[in-house]
């Protein structure tokens, strides 16, 4: 499969009164056409700033982009004018936000923030762009898409609303949507419904997904591939079945454990990973992850490099890979 | 590396390898004594046939009520001392509102909330103040829960103000003290503000709070819910243990099953302001009879690729109606898979169906 976007050395810092945050701190990865690929970690890792870097839509002051490089379909969009990076938002490249009443224009009618993409990107006249935005509230399950053309945001449902978000990331057949925490604001059915219907279009049409998300269990269902992000790096990264089954990083190890599971025997005590996530104005060489780590050794205070750890590109950024297999081991 | 260090770093690994074996089973253990402790004990809560009905009013000078919302609408459960009773549901089931009537917040509009054998319902301010030391609660959102301006010290002490159970400053001091370092925090803590804290440090501090007038019943409204997953274990943890080193009864209020199933002895499934099944823990999970909670069972994705490709995905259709003008009959039947004509006449019972597994449907 051909390449659709490559990262390469992210980095986002943000020059705040509190010191540089590197929220970012040199990431790398790939997205294929077609594939979709999960960013998951806790609040404050760096996945949603990761994701606002690729549109360049990070508020600038108090974040830059310091380094890096973003191709996507061979261009680097970190070199686009700023006019440039404006086609490319919403027309190759559309993002659904994860609070789908704050991320709609409340005064403006769903049928006039659905057509000023249509117009906006491609020339559409009115009567075009009416007719094409009917047939995209229906494609995302939207009864009596005339109607609701007419309506305001808040005459929707939360689940609703997050429709006309898909639906206008759909507006302009984008190659790559980009999904920060699509469903975290919804119900468990109706986040169902909506992940059933992402996967549904993105696979019919051929997009490209990154998700982001904290929730392990979507990552299992809808993800191809999955990079685990840890105080602005990416600390392990393979395909789904590969992270799951075979962890190599022992954050990775550890976020599994902490959750417990509905399809196994109850378990006499959760395994919390303790301490709390550290400060990102106050990043050094070592591994992040050291002072709540259950494995850590003298070399930690360097961190290492991602490594291959496994099959299907699979890599980790840790020296004691071979201790998790053995604690793998030794549980099963 | 030298060879000791290897050697120190196996020890390391093979002693954390075994605590973590002992915990668990440990764990196993302690739920089985407090299962068996829950199934003698009597009544705390007896919630009968509970209303909360919602005025919703029109007309800007002559205002007039128009409908009511039914937030809840006819419940009835238990829960025993020491028990730990769930109740899930998506937002606007009436959950919430289920805690915040038992705590007196509102005042219900009809129906029975007694207490250890007393009605709170038609008790006077006085009397009220003197149980409600005994009824905690724990909130869901650690940021706006605790007062900005108000030193954490402060905060876990101003219970013990209100209801006097520790009139001596120098007392009080140090119960706070021992309740921090009790939820896991540094005593020091005491000094600081709320925003020189992290949520999940937060969250243990509305749970020093709630426990600093030694209440029997707490009530956690989506307590873990805001919290990251790794730090939601350790709250979940410490709940636990509190529960058990302090003979705690919760009304657990959460929307996330799999965290219900590990820490509630029994499970009621609310939509849209009734009970539609109650269960034990167990029974619930490997059982469901009711549609509903079928449903809601299946759209939680479990954290294995493997699993969830060979899983049965019945997704509900539809969305929650308005509790202004809920369907008729069973609430449920326009999502239903199961549903008959009838469901849609007949206003189906909360019925046993097997013993301690009551249901509300009418069709299984």
């Amino acid at each position: 499969m051909a390449k659709l976007l490559e990262i390469e050395n992210l980095q986002t810092q943000f020059f705040t009164s509190a010191g540089v945050v590197r929220a970012v701190d040199g990431i790398s990865y790939d997205v294929n056409e077609g594939e979709t690929v999960a960013i998951v970690g806790e609040s404050g890792c760096g996945k949603s700033v990761s994701a606002l870097s690729i549109l360049r839509l990070i508020p600038d002051p108090p974040g830059r982009i310091t380094e890096g490089s973003i191709r996507f379909q061979g261009r680097d969009l970190l070199k686009l004018s700023d006019a440039e990076i404006r086609d490319v938002r919403g027309k190759d490249i559309a993002m659904v936000f994860q609070e789908p009443m704050t991320s709609l224009n409340p005064v403006l009618t769903i049928g006039r923030q659905l057509t000023e993409t249509l117009q906006q990107h491609l020339n559409m006249s009115s009567e075009q762009a009416t007719a094409r935005a009917i047939e995209l509230l229906g494609m995302v399950g939207i009864s009596d898409p005339a109607r609701r053309l007419k309506q305001y945001p808040h005459h929707l449902s939360g689940g609703m609303r997050q429709r006309v978000m898909i639906a206008m990331a759909l507006c302009c057949e984008p190659k790559l949507i980009i999904a920060d925490e699509p469903t975290t604001a919804l119900d468990v059915t109706i986040q169902a419904q909506i992940l059933e219907l992402m996967k549904d279009l993105t696979r019919r049409l051929g997009v490209a997904l990154i998700v982001i998300t904290h929730n392990l269990g979507i990552v299992a269902r809808y993800a191809d591939r999955v990079n685990v992000m840890y105080a602005g790096r990416i600390i392990e990264s393979g395909t789904a079945d590969e992270i799951y089954h075979n962890p190599r990083h022992p954050y990775t190890l550890a976020l599994l454990k902490s959750v417990p599971r509905m399809d196994q025997p109850r378990r006499g005590k959760l395994d919390p990973v303790q301490g709390q996530p550290p400060d990102l104005t106050r990043l050094d060489d070592s591994c992040s992850f050291r002072p709540r780590c259950n494995f850590v050794v003298d070399r930690c205070a360097k961190a290492p490099d991602l490594e291959t750890v496994g099959a299907e590109g699979h890599i980790a950024a840790c020296w004691q890979t071979q201790k998790v297999v053995e604690s793998l081991r030794k549980a099963s | 590396m030298t060879t000791t260090q290897t050697n120190a770093a196996k020890d390391e690994t093979a002693k954390a390898a075994r605590t973590a074996a002992e915990v668990e089973s440990s764990g196993h253990e302690q739920r089985r004594q407090s299962v068996e402790r829950v199934a003698q004990a009597s009544d705390l809560v007896n919630v009968r046939n509970l209303k909360m009905h919602f005025p919703v009013s029109e007309g800007a000078l002559l205002r007039r009520v128009v409908a009511h919302v039914k937030a809840i609408d006819g419940i009835s459960f238990t829960i025993r001392k020491g028990e730990t009773l769930g109740l899930v549901g998506e937002s606007g089931c009436g959950k919430t509102t289920t805690g915040r009537c038992i705590l007196q917040l509102e005042h219900a509009t009809s129906g029975e909330i007694l207490f250890d054998g007393t009605n709170l319902i038609d008790l006077d301010r006085k009397s009220m103040m003197a149980l409600r030391r005994k009824i905690q609660v724990i909130f869901q959102d650690p940021y706006s829960s605790l007062n900005p301006r108000m030193k954490i010290g402060e905060i876990i002490a101003e219970p013990m103000q209100v209801h006097k159970t520790e009139p001596n400053k120098a007392a009080r001091d140090a119960r706070v003290k021992e309740l921090l370092k009790l939820c896991g925090l540094d005593p020091r803590f005491a000094g600081r503000y709320p925003h020189e804290m992290s949520g999940g440090q937060r969250q243990r501090v509305g749970i020093a709070r709630a426990l600093s007038v030694r209440p029997e019943f707490i009530i956690c409204d989506e307590a873990i819910s805001a919290l990251d997953v790794s730090i939601q274990a350790q709250i979940i943890n410490l709940l636990e243990d509190l529960r058990d080193e302090f003979d705690l009864t919760y009304l657990f209020i959460a929307h996330d099953l799999s965290v219900v199933r590990h820490l509630c002895h029994r499970v009621a499934v609310m939509y849209l302001g009734k009970i539609v099944e109650l269960a034990d823990c167990d029974e619930l999970y490997n059982n469901p009879l009711h549609p509903y909670t079928q449903a809601l069972l299946a759209a939680v994705p479990i954290p294995d690729p493997e699993v969830e490709r060979t899983r049965a995905h019945q997704i509900v259709k539809g969305e929650v109606p308005s509790p202004i003008n809920p369907p008729s009959g069973c609430v449920f039947h326009p999502r239903c898979r199961l549903a008959v004509d009838n469901c849609s006449k007949e206003i189906p019972e909360f019925r046993e169906l097997r013993p301690g597994h009551w249901v509300t449907c009418s069709v299984v």
